[in-house]
């Protein structure tokens, strides 16, 4: 069985405050904050910034990918195809979809786990829910990536899997329909009824498996989205109370699918050689997976943290949320729509649309962006090199904020961008707002989807601002 | 690049252009043939008396059958040009240069748009099936296209950014002023200065009246042989110099690139002012009609035509320079700011105005000082900074001087 390598999670920018719900509704909310996506981010752009992360600075490239979301960008069309090109991972990867809830995010891991070949398992929610409502206040956005692999001396193992134990239950606690924009839950008390059980089950075989018992536990994350049955098996489940461990919804909110990672994530940032972690998910029966982190743990941990990525975050009103979830339906700018990408010129340019790749002239070494096949600086026909420039770090030369320009999340901030060793690109700044933008702001690249038009999402690359709060840039990381 | 001008050798005999403005009692048709007919009335020549035609419009019709077919031109070559905003000065080129062949004897340029029909403010692009990538005048508006100017000139020149704002209102504040003397122009009134700073940010620091007028319109003109010019007319303007530079789009690619100027506009400048031999562009140029899409834009031309200094301009038209009783008249008939931008006849709406002032035929109110003895000149662009088309041209009313 592979070891855990690697492990990146993304947090998107924005947090919703909670008491913001209860100020325009008069109910609903609560305390604290939960993450949103951007209006330009889906669940495969937050799964690649995560796998971005997770993969930075780790020779091993994954020959599978698995992805997991309840919010699929789409469906009949594979969503991680449009990821395993947004990470320029080799075409012989196998790339595939698993659909559904948190269940499925934990089946990806495992998957992962299990493969014969370096593995990577996304985990990736928009959390939603009516105006109001229990769902909408404490779910939370978010993506987690688990790259799993035989280790090697570059990539060790940080984690290795020593058990792992499911019990599966057919009962009516939370269900959507297809095409449904919410789901719905049953009363909570019977969640908790039928959860308590089937997780003790999983959890007990697990450690049996493992020859451990419930006091070895160094770290016990738990896991799902009925959130009583979930905090009643962690008291009740036999560890150490210390051992039980905190999770983010104060400040994240939950994740869903992606929170056993983000929980695992933030075990990580500060685990020990030897720590018995034991995750726990409550969705459709139980799942319990025990890992053990080996000596090498301290030496990749995940990055940026997640604490320093909940740091990083900026406050956006109710309305833009509800504007950006497609909830609230506001007048748009008074522009034409922008069409969406034609199949044939985006294949084409699949290279540099997806994993945002230039090319470099052979002849005098100028970086031409977008791809040419003439050199701009010497004139050379086809003599060209791929420069990928995805994690290439850049800076502003000059800027607008473009208050006409057909947006959901007005004003539009557009930059010019010079790469470090190279390159020019003009694109939109995200994650920004537009008195910060000036001459000589420092950027990355990121990951995000442009617009939809005819069903039809138009991804590709926008620059955004380097945060203070990141430990490291992608770039010294690799 | 070897360009043999055709000084002297073709000679602008009739002009007529519309008001600019919002007609919405009026298509493309309508404009085309108010424009024709107005070129047409003083000379005594018809349509049939044309050998060529050449339309620029940039989105108000497909081919020459666009003109042809409204105006029942029949058996005569009729070709539709385009080059976005610098359109109607792609025809004129091309009706010089095909009388200056020999090709013809009598060729008519038109220039049309027809853009308050589309429902929205601003320019609207036709859709080519792209990869989405968007090309780098894809997503941002123009406005926002050209504002990329302003930061960098404030920073390369150490203008802070009120500074630059006060001159770029400065210069919105005087093609006003000569807008408000001008029958066709768009916007007849002056605008005070505090409402052309207060008005709403549309792009960087460009507010509504950094902005040209969106306006429908058309202009014409008739080129002849010039040793044929005094049979149509007793003023004809010569055509001294026509450039067209086509950047090879390498601005938003090239770090060299600094988005304070236009070097589309540089070597176009240079490739006329050789055609028609002009060294000293500030004293033998008696006016300039050029393409101030939006303040900034005109700021920057006033640099890269050579009518200030490099890091002068925004000083020289707090000075007021470029005024109406300045040492160089910029715009005079108030520029795309105040007469309107319909895009396909602005080239052609640029020269009229020279064919006004040369002649001496302007209204007094707005008369630039004796122009006799120099020239006209006409600049004109298409795209944005980092990726444009630039023309220009210069006429005169004195043969082979």
């Amino acid at each position: 069985m592979n070891g855990l390598i690697s492990l990146g999670v993304y947090i998107p920018r924005y947090r919703l405050q909670r008491e913001a719900i209860a100020a325009a509704l008069g109910t609903g909310g609560g305390r604290g904050s939960r993450s949103v996506a951007s209006y330009d981010e889906d669940a495969a752009s937050l799964g690649v910034e995560a796998a971005r992360k997770a993969l930075s600075g780790v020779g091993h490239r994954p020959e599978r990918l698995y992805f997991a979301t309840p919010a699929p960008p789409y469906l009949d069309k594979s969503n991680a195809a449009v990821i395993a090109a947004a990470l320029g991972l080799d075409r012989s990867v196998f790339a595939a979809d698993f659909g559904g809830a948190p269940r499925s995010g934990f089946g990806a891991m495992v998957a992962a786990a299990e493969a014969d070949a370096p593995a990577l398992a996304l985990l990736s929610d928009l959390r939603t829910g009516r105006p109001g409502s229990s769902d909408e206040s404490s779910g939370g956005d978010a993506a987690a990536a688990l790259l799993f692999g035989p280790g090697t001396e570059e990539d060790p193992v940080i984690a290795r899997v020593i058990a792992m134990a499911a019990t599966t239950e057919e009962f009516l606690e939370r269900w959507r329909a297809p095409g449904a924009q919410h789901s719905r839950t049953w009363e909570e008390r019977f969640g908790e009824h039928v959860y308590g059980p089937l997780a003790e089950e999983s959890f007990t075989a697990a450690l049996k498996q493992a020859n451990r018992t419930p006091s070895q536990v160094d770290r016990l994350l738990t896991s799902g989205l009925a959130t009583r049955a979930v905090r009643q098996f962690a008291r009740t489940s036999g560890v150490r109370a210390e051992a039980v461990a905190a999770d983010r919804w104060n400040e994240l909110g939950n994740c869903g699918t992606a929170e056993l990672g983000v929980q695992l994530a933030d075990a990580l940032a500060t685990a020990g050689p030897g720590e018995l972690i034991a995750l726990v998910l409550l969705a459709d029966g139980a799942t319990t997976v025990l890992l053990e982190t080996t000596e090498h743990v301290t030496q990749r941990r995940p990055d940026p943290s997640v604490a320093a990525q909940v740091e990083a975050g900026a406050p956006i009103s109710y309305a833009t949320f509800l504007t950006w979830r497609g909830v609230l339906d506001r007048e748009p700018p008074r522009r034409p729509e922008p069409d969406g990408p034609a199949a044939p010129p985006a294949h084409r340019s699949a290279a540099y649309k997806h994993s945002f790749q230039a090319t470099r002239c052979t002849a005098c070494g100028t970086v031409n962006v977008p791809p040419s096949r003439v050199c701009y600086s010497c004139s050379q026909i086809d003599e060209m090199a791929p420069a990928p420039l995805s994690t290439t770090l850049g800076t502003v030369v000059t800027f607008t904020v473009d208050r006409l320009a057909f947006t959901p999340s007005p004003p539009m901030i557009a930059v010019v961008v010079d790469f470090d060793g190279g390159g020019r690109f003009r694109c939109e700044l995200a994650d920004a707002d537009p008195d910060e933008v000036h001459i000589g702001m420092r950027v990355e690249m990121s990951f995000r989807r442009l617009l939809t038009a005819d069903g039809v999402h138009n991804y590709f690359w926008k620059a955004k601002p380097l945060r203070s709060s990141q430990t490291n840039s992608i770039e010294e990381n690799a | 690049m070897t360009s043999h001008g055709i000084c002297d050798r073709v000679a602008i005999v009739s002009m007529g252009c519309t008001p600019f403005g919002e007609h919405w009692d009026k298509g493309a048709d309508d404009l085309m043939l108010d424009a024709v007919k107005a070129t047409l009335a003083p000379t005594g020549l018809a349509l049939q008396d044309m050998d060529a035609f050449w339309l620029g419009t940039y989105m108000s019709g497909i081919s020459g059958l666009t003109m042809s077919r409204p105006l029942r031109i029949s058996g005569k070559p009729v070709s539709r040009v385009e080059n976005m905003c610098a359109t109607g000065s792609e025809a004129l080129r091309s009706a010089c240069y095909a009388v200056a062949s020999g090709a013809y004897d009598v060729a008519m340029a038109v220039g049309v748009e027809k853009l308050k029909d589309s429902g929205y403010s601003g320019l609207t692009r036709a859709s080519i099936p792209g990869d989405g990538t968007g090309g780098t005048l894809g997503t941002t508006t123009a406005p926002a296209n050209f504002s990329l100017l302003g930061p960098a000139y404030a920073e390369k020149y150490g203008v802070s950014q009120s500074e630059l704002k006060d001159v770029l209102t400065r210069i919105a504040w005087k093609n006003h002023q000569n807008g408000a003397r001008n029958p066709r122009a768009q916007f007849r009134k002056e605008v005070a200065p505090e409402t052309i700073a207060r008005s709403p940010l549309v792009a960087g620091n460009l507010g509504v009246f950094d902005c040209s007028g969106v306006s429908d319109g058309a202009a014409a003109a008739i080129v002849v042989r010039a040793e044929d010019a005094h049979r149509y007319c007793e003023l004809p303007l010569y055509v001294k110099a026509l450039s067209l530079v086509t950047g090879a789009a390498d601005g938003n690619v090239d770090p060299n690139y600094d988005f304070t100027s236009f070097p589309e506009v540089v070597a176009s400048a240079r490739e006329a002012y050789a055609q028609a031999g002009v060294t000293d562009p500030r004293s033998e140029i008696a006016m300039a009609e050029v393409h101030d899409c939006f303040t900034v834009t005109e700021l920057v031309l006033m640099e890269d035509l050579g009518f200030a200094d490099r890091g002068m301009a925004w000083k020289e038209c707090a000075a007021g320079a470029f005024d109406l009783t300045g040492r160089l008249p910029v715009n005079p008939d108030g520029g795309l700011k105040a007469f309107g931008h319909p895009v396909g006849a602005s080239g052609l709406r640029m020269l009229f105005e020279c064919w006004l002032q040369l002649r001496v035929e302007a209204p007094a109110d707005r008369r630039i000082p004796d122009p006799r003895g120099r020239l006209g000149l006409t600049q004109n662009l298409g795209g944005g900074p980092g990726e444009c088309v630039s023309f220009v041209s210069l006429v005169g009313t004195e043969r082979g001087a």
